[in-house]
């Protein structure tokens, strides 16, 4: 069966139709949790920085931040929110009685789970500008880092919420995946400098690190060549989860 | 033929949940497919419109194999789940919408088309409620509703009443026929044997999945059992000395203190079991044999004497 982008369309208005019901309560705290960041961490503790790589501590925070803003906006969605789907609402019975297929529930609740990380970026990044910490015009190209930071946290979640027996598991995910992440991906230090030549090659395993990146650069106004390394990166691990999703998705929903 | 099944078997693990399976739905028809819990029905169903593939064998739904082209069938059937799936916090008007747009319905059809069920199934008065505060009667008609919404030439109901009071039943029952007189083909499965004989042209009788009997309610019924059914309450003591009145071909069946007599004449054996014992008999009944009676005697296994 050919893959129908209309019918994946209709998953992801599904979700946007339930979204919209109490996008109220889900947008605000996406404008405090950056200021709250920014205010304990950037202004708080970077009051006793006198600067880092170069910079601001809140200057060099911003860009990670919005990386981490869009993970998690999409982490949310294809853990718990999947999983809730999957094992108490049956959506995805529902949507096996359309001409909907797997192929088309996974490609909806991808674009889902990116739309998610673009409102948690974006809401991020417009706090970024107001605060004045967002150079314009140069910080509009972060923007896709957001996109490619949801794909990719859509593709790992997917994976690891469709093999989860539990829902008690998520709190692995977060605590012992998710969390190390966010600590350890440039965020909040540059890892060039503190990591030795050996270690750097495996810091470049860490997914985070490279939508990071990308959003530095951008802030800067500068182009390296590894961001090409860092896109390649991005879109070759996610496609590859998907792909091996595909027929886990087949073997929950259709068995 | 509307659905063709050819040997179909679906194996979970160890477990063989339908076996060996054949069936054939004409058009226009209404087929029913009844058993108890666990006899393959609606694993069966889930076959039908290829959500699952058979582990075995072929099935073809308006002449298409359903496993080669499984969104060409499903465009043109409905489902209503056994149980209901819906977005709570949404109305049944934004469920229809949401619906609608998985069979890709556009403006200004799809409102048309939601206008026109939320009428057909009597939806109106809380059309703008949130889902959750419905009534289970109404959150049903809600689930049919949405599995209409593509105008199928194939309804498939999985236990459409289960949990319903009677004033909603006869009215769904009312709204199937409707369906069926427009020239809906009707797959339905029950474990409401009055159902059944109400509504289906045909019953297929499962279990452990494997079609034990097929055919008209009425004739399934004359060749399995008699014409009609005698409950009496009996003491397991007595029973000898009635089973003693009954000619050797009548058949017996047991539900705690109550027996339930199958015998084509019932006025003259009433006389003779008068007759032995004068004491009023409790709650003496006697009715036609229905669907439920063969059901039993088909799946039970309480039954005993006679050929
Ligand atoms: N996805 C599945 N994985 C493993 N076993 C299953 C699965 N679905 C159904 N079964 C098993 O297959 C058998 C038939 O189940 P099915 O749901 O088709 O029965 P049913 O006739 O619809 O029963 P009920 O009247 O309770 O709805 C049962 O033993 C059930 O446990
Ligand atoms: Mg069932």
């Amino acid at each position: 069966m050919t893959f129908s982008l209309p019918h994946a369309l209709a998953v992801w208005r599904r979700n946007a139709a339930m979204y919209g019901r109490t996008w109220m309560y889900n947008l605000l705290p996406n404008f405090f949790e950056p200021v709250l960041y920014l205010v304990a961490i950037g202004l708080g503790v970077g009051a006793y920085v006198s600067e880092m790589a170069g910079m601001s501590y809140a200057e060099f925070l911003a860009p990670g931040l919005v990386c981490v803003a869009a993970m998690n906006g999409a982490s949310f969605e294809v853990t718990y929110n999947i999983y809730v789907r999957l094992t108490f609402d049956k959506a995805y019975d529902a949507m096996l009685t359309t001409p909907i297929g797997p192929d088309e529930v996974l490609a909806g609740e991808v674009l889902w789970a990116m739309t998610r990380a673009s409102i948690y970026g974006g809401c991020f990044f417009l706090v970024l500008v107001l605060w004045g910490l967002a150079p314009m015009p140069s910080a509009i190209l972060a923007l896709p880092s957001i996109l490619l930071s949801g794909l990719l946290f859509a593709a790992l979640g997917i994976a690891f919420t469709l093999r989860v027996p539990s829902i008690d598991l998520f709190s692995f995910y977060f605590t012992l995946f998710l969390t190390p992440l966010f600590l350890f991906s440039d965020v909040f230090f540059p890892l060039e400098e503190r990591l030795a030549g050996a270690w750097l090659w495996v810091a470049e395993l860490l997914p985070l690190l490279h939508p990071v990146r990308i959003a530095r650069c951008a802030f800067r106004g500068e182009f390296r060549a590894i961001i090409l390394w860092d896109v390649v990166y991005l879109l070759g691990l996610s496609t590859a989860l998907l792909w091996w999703s595909r027929s886990a998705v087949r073997e929950r929903l259709m068995s | 033929m509307i659905v063709r099944a050819q040997g179909v078997s679906k194996k979970f693990d160890q477990h063989l949940a339908v076996e060996d399976l054949d069936l054939e739905i004409p058009h226009g028809s209404c087929f029913g497919l009844l058993g108890p819990n666990g006899a393959g029905k609606t694993t069966t169903l889930r076959m039908i419109y290829g959500a699952t593939a058979p582990t075995s064998g072929c099935i073809k739904v308006f002449d298409i194999d359903v496993a080669k082209q499984p969104r060409s069938v499903r465009a043109r059937l409905g489902v209503t789940l056994q149980h209901n799936v819906m977005i709570d916090v949404l109305t049944p008007i934004d469920n229809l919408r949401v619906f609608g747009r998985y069979h890709l319905l556009r403006e200004p059809e799809l409102s048309k088309r939601i206008d026109y069920l939320v009428d057909f199934l009597e939806l109106r008065s809380h059309a703008d409620m949130p889902v959750i505060n419905l009534s289970g009667g109404f959150q049903r008609r809600l689930a049919i509703a949405m599995s209409l919404m593509n105008d199928p030439e194939l309804l498939i109901l999985d236990e459409p009443t289960t949990g319903l009071d009677p004033a909603v039943r006869l009215a769904l029952w009312s709204k199937i026929r409707d369906l069926r007189t427009a020239g809906t083909t009707v797959l339905i499965t029950t474990h409401y044997m009055d159902e059944a004989q109400r509504l289906c042209d045909r019953v297929a009788v499962m279990a452990e999945g494997k079609i034990i009997a097929e055919g008209a309610p009425s004739d399934l019924i004359a060749t399995h059992l008699k014409q009609e059914a005698i409950e009496i309450d009996c003491d397991p003591s007595e029973e000898k000395k009635l089973l003693a009145l009954l000619p050797n071909t009548a058949r017996t069946m047991r539900a705690a203190g109550r027996l339930v007599i199958y015998v084509d004449e019932a006025t003259e054996l009433l006389s003779s079991i008068d007759a032995v014992s004068k004491d009023d008999r409790h709650s003496r009944v006697i009715r036609p044999t229905n669907l439920e009676d063969l059901f039993l005697h088909l799946t039970g296994t309480q039954l005993e004497g006679g050929a």
